[in-house]
């Protein structure tokens, strides 16, 4: 059943990506028509008939959708969202009511979640279905503009939608080529290894200082789970799902410390015009700080 | 040593700012090679955990509602809701904030931004709140006041976000652990979070509350000087 309904999920997510390949083919005023359609298609494809394509026929679909975006041929379109005036008219019109569409996503995601053995996802995508039935009658737009919405915004988001996935799959190639193994050698020469303080602390440390190296604590995770998290922490009997989710968000003490990740540090210095472009990191870094060290003590409190 | 090329493109790739993913996919490959895996095999690798890691990716099934909501003025509803709170401090003002963004995150509502709302909303809520309570504020402390108006929306979409059972951070725990071997349940993770969201919360509602009572003491003890050479 949840198989069933995960697989429906799947398709679901692939149709609105195969309709963000049609949208970007019928953009005429598109800068990157036909890199973007194939880029999108490529996904929904893999995303509909996943088990059934081979791997490594997947493998090269990767490779392909990855020199698409190397050579900047996926791109945002013409489309274009509602003007300002139309969207506080509506606002007006319609007022809360806009939010329990909203709040019902998050509602059947826990909900079923939590009380059947269906699973977050599942609900996850259940939520989504019943929020936009809800938002269709209460909006009373047309189904088409739902789907318009949703290519525009994936456009939007454009290929990042896809790095997590591909972050844990660097995580299985790193894991099948033994790259933990190697980085679990060089820390052990400095930690004790059976030490789960000493352990505990390298994970959350590394997590941060590797973010604030790459800027990115998705792409840290990856790395430094496989050669500190699981050698160092798991492997010693942590709860790996605690421990897992500690050491990420310990990776975002990490983010909000560097301007490698300047989205959230230093585009907004800008945006508020500070004189000092590092103005928002340095009222950041204490409370970075404090949560770092938090972060450690919830870990061996809460995983062990 | 030579397998760690992998780690050391990532940083390079990032540093330099290239394409991100095309830097992850010849880490990925250059990782398997010097890993003694051949071409093919590190794609069928690659292709199997992205096939097995599709879970990662479902929110794009949220898309159509969240820009159809967005289209009839989600955020400008909130926004409103926001402006019509009467709170006399600007650490008050950014401390309702955290909790809302928090709460926001949590439930997975996309309210927030620094363009969309810190900018146009809170910054000039918490500056005029401080300059009705303060008088004139000096260039340093509008500068702090915007340094913690920025920051709050970081705190709260940070900490909050992995709260929400099918949020990215969440699904990359899931996805990454059990390619690692450790497979968890997403909900576990979601809870796990809790506390973490709760204590980012309070720290940071001192930071606000802090900087209230630093500019209360500096304005109120430096207002009678200012009105003795006035004489």
């Amino acid at each position: 059943m949840q198989n069933t309904l995960l697989q429906g999920l799947y398709v679901l997510s692939g149709l609105v990506s195969l309709f963000t390949a049609i949208s970007a083919l019928t953009d005429a005023k598109h800068p990157a028509r036909l890199g973007t359609a194939l880029f999108w298609s490529l996904l929904g494809l893999i995303f509909i008939f996943g088990e059934l394509i081979p791997s490594l026929l997947v493998g090269v679909m990767i490779l392909i959708m990855g020199v698409l975006t190397a050579l900047n041929r996926v791109s945002f379109g013409s489309m274009t969202g509602a003007s300002d005036d139309f969207r506080l008219q509506q606002a007006k019109r319609i007022g809360a009511w806009l939010f329990i569409p909203a709040l019902s996503i998050a509602v059947f995601a826990f909900g079923i979640a939590q009380f059947t053995t269906l699973g977050g996802l599942v609900g996850l995508g259940i939520g989504a279905v019943v929020a936009t039935v809800l938002a269709l009658a209460i909006t009373k737009a047309p189904a088409k503009t739902a789907i318009n919405d949703g290519s525009r915004l994936l456009q939007q988001i454009g290929s990042a939608s896809i790095l997590p996935q591909l972050l844990a799959a660097l995580g299985a190639l790193f894991n099948a080529a033994g790259v933990g193994q190697v980085i679990a050698e060089g820390i052990s020469a400095v930690i004790p290894s059976h030490n789960v303080i000493f352990g505990v602390i390298a994970y959350a440390v590394g997590m941060a200082l590797f973010t604030i190296i790459m800027g990115n604590a998705f792409a840290a995770f990856a790395v430094i789970t496989a050669g500190i998290g699981v050698p160092f922490v798991l492997s010693q009997g942590a709860n790996p799902a605690v421990a897992g989710i500690l050491a990420l968000t310990a990776g975002y003490c990490g983010t909000l410390m560097t301007p490698m990740a300047a989205n959230f540090n230093v585009v907004p210095a800008a945006v508020l015009e500070m004189r000092d472009k590092n103005g928002v990191m340095k009222t950041q870094v204490p409370i970075a700080l404090a949560m770092l060290v938090i972060h450690i003590v919830l870990i061996l409190v809460l995983a062990f | 040593m030579i397998k760690l090329i992998g780690v050391l493109l990532i940083i390079l790739g990032f540093a330099f700012k290239l394409d991100t993913i095309a830097v992850v996919l010849v880490s990925g490959i250059v990782t398997g090679m010097v890993g003694a895996l051949g071409l093919s095999e590190v794609l069928t690798i690659l292709g199997k955990a992205f096939v097995d890691t599709r879970y990662m990716t479902v929110f794009l099934v949220t898309l159509p509602v969240i820009g159809l909501l967005e289209r009839y003025g989600l955020k400008e509803q909130a926004a409103e809701m926001i402006s019509r709170l009467k709170t006399v401090t600007a650490g008050k003002i950014l401390s309702i904030y955290m909790v809302i963004r928090t709460v926001a995150a949590a439930v997975s509502l996309r309210l927030g931004g620094h363009v969309q709302f810190i900018r146009p909303l809170i910054l000039p809520m918490a500056e005029g709140a401080a300059s009705k309570s303060s008088g004139e504020l000096e260039t340093q402390d509008v500068e702090e006041i915007k340094g913690l108006a920025a920051a709050v929306e970081n705190y709260g979409n940070f900490f909050g976000q992995n709260v929400f059972v099918a949020s990215g951070g969440v699904l990359l725990v899931v996805g990454t652990l059990s390619e690692l071997g450790y497979p968890i349940e997403p909900l576990d993770a979601a809870k796990a979070a809790i506390p973490g969201a709760v204590i980012a919360t309070l720290l940071a509602i001192v930071q606000f509350i802090w900087y209230d009572r630093k500019l209360r003491s500096k304005y109120t003890t430096k207002a009678p000087r200012n009105r003795q050479s006035g004489e």
